[in-house]
């Protein structure tokens, strides 16, 4: 921004003049190179029009450096949500993306999904459940569901209820044996070339066990 | 006052959605409401049977919607009640002669002169379904205590929700408490603990029901009929009414004895 830049900006905040008079301003510049001069120039203009130029935000090393040298802050103050938030803006490495549906599957509804699915809510008898991964039912899983449908023999099923009507794992396929009692979460994952399904314990539990 | 349009639906044919649509639409208009009912089954109609107006039809909805007669020439007047009304449904043509958009039209045009609009669903979930959600405010979902009924319902009241016009209310009809007590049919607990939505009302089994469907006159016009009954509290919950589920159990001979003495329904 040279003198015709900051000459732009002073006239259209002078048409505006009642509505900034009083504002703090923050001004972000990108990549251009502002000397001290011209921040300086363009901070006494505002001040005309008692308008505080808070601070200087630029990608450019020469403008932060003429900013600071002014006493202009740089940076704005990150909250712990900015922080958070941008922390969660990336997808972490090597892990698979996972859809959730916050909702019961009513029969007649098809949930196909590369990924792993996590389901809130129950998947009733009639609907079904295709995942590249691993399916999480935190509910009652009395549908369809095939795990790993793309070949992954590592994929998993886990449901606070497992009695699906048909299971599969990767290529392999069982149904659910008659429930006796109380359900309970369970765990059915392939070992030794079978689909076996295991009660959830907490970890815990072993130690007081031993 | 607006009228409420009510969605009568269940995805599987033959579990009672005609049979309901008159036996509410009977019961209300008996009570002072006033009532138009509309067959959606298209090529399949029979509410105009089971209400008994079958031999007076001259305009069907076809023709209300093609604006071949205008809405109240195709309105047949029940004679037994004050002010109930059917619309029936064209038994010949073909089913994409009405749209949703047309079912919206119809309805808006009955909305201020009525108090409840009732829409008799065909079976599946195809056009006459759309038809019949369309202009709805109310769904009311029909099933029998049978496995591939409730399946079909599960599916339905998923598609409601999906447009946006649920939540759906529950109708468990041709319940046999027998076999419920004998573990040979689904209760209704087993019923709603798949479902899910509010229940609001439990119709027994009664042979009664085919009888009066022949006769076409609906059995919620016979004050004796425990299944009359049934029907009648349903009415009266869409009316606001709080009225408790009454049990299903038939009563023993010597109960039937005791209100006998007492001057009173032994049914
Ligand atoms: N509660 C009931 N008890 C005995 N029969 C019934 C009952 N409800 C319906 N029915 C009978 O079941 C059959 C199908 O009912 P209908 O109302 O035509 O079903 P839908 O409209 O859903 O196809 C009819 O013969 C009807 O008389
Ligand atoms: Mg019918």
């Amino acid at each position: 921004m040279g003198r015709s830049g900051a000459g732009a900006v002073r006239a259209h905040v002078q048409e505006e003049d009642q509505f900034f008079r009083g504002a703090r301003i923050i001004l972000q510049v990108g990549k251009r190179e502002l000397k001290a001069a011209d921040l300086g120039r363009l901070r006494d203009k505002f001040g005309d029009l008692e308008i505080t130029l808070a601070a200087v935000l630029s990608e450019a090393r020469l403008t932060q450096q003429a900013a600071k040298a002014l006493g202009l802050k740089t940076q704005l103050a990150k909250t712990p949500a900015h922080v958070a938030a941008a922390a969660v803006a990336k997808l972490e490495p090597g892990l698979t993306m996972a859809a959730l549906m916050q909702q019961t599957l009513r029969s007649g509804r098809t949930i196909n999904h590369a990924g792993h699915v996590v389901v809130i809510g129950d998947v009733n008898p009639g609907a079904e459940i295709l995942a590249g991964g691993s399916v999480v039912v935190w509910g009652r899983l009395y549908g369809v569901v095939h795990a790993g449908a793309a070949g992954d023999a590592e994929a998993m099923v886990c449901a606070l209820d497992l009695s699906p009507q048909q299971l599969r794992i990767g290529k392999l396929i069982t149904t659910s044996p008659v429930r006796r009692g109380q359900p309970e979460p369970e765990m059915a994952h392939i070992r030794d070339g079978q689909i076996v399904a295991e009660r959830w314990v907490p970890k815990d539990k072993f130690k007081r066990l031993t | 006052m607006a009228a409420k349009v009510i969605t009568v639906t269940s995805g599987k044919g033959g579990v009672g959605k005609t049979t309901t649509v008159a036996n509410l639409a009977a019961a209300l208009a008996a009570e002072g409401q006033r009532v138009v009912c509309i067959d959606l089954d298209i090529g399949l109609r029979n509410l105009d049977v089971v209400l008994g107006l079958e031999n007076r039809i001259v305009y069907d909805l076809v023709h209300v919607v093609e604006g071949s007669c205008r809405l109240r020439q195709a309105m047949i007047k029940d004679k037994r009640v004050p002010e109930l009304y059917l619309i029936p449904a064209a038994q010949t043509r073909d089913k994409s002669a009405v749209t949703p958009e047309d079912m919206v039209r119809v309805c808006n045009e009955l909305r201020a002169d009525f108090d409840f609009v009732f829409l008799d669903c065909p079976a599946g979930i195809e056009a006459g379904f759309r038809n019949a959600l369309a202009p709805s405010d109310m769904v009311l979902v029909v099933t029998n205590p049978e496995v591939a009924a409730v399946r079909d319902a599960d599916r339905i009241i998923g598609l409601v929700e999906a447009e946006q016009k649920g939540p759906a209310q529950l109708i468990l009809n041709r319940v046999r408490y027998a076999m419920v007590e004998r573990g040979e049919m689904l209760s209704t607990e087993d019923v709603l603990d798949i479902l899910a939505i509010d229940l609001i009302g439990v119709v027994p089994e009664d042979p009664a029901v085919i009888t009066a469907g022949n006769l076409g006159s609906p059995a919620s016009l016979d004050k004796e009929l425990l299944v009359g009954q049934a029907y009648r509290d349903i009415a009266a919950r869409l009316l606001g009414r709080d009225v408790p589920f009454m049990s299903l159990k038939p009563k023993t001979w010597y109960q039937k004895l005791g209100t006998f003495l007492n001057g009173g329904d032994t049914k």
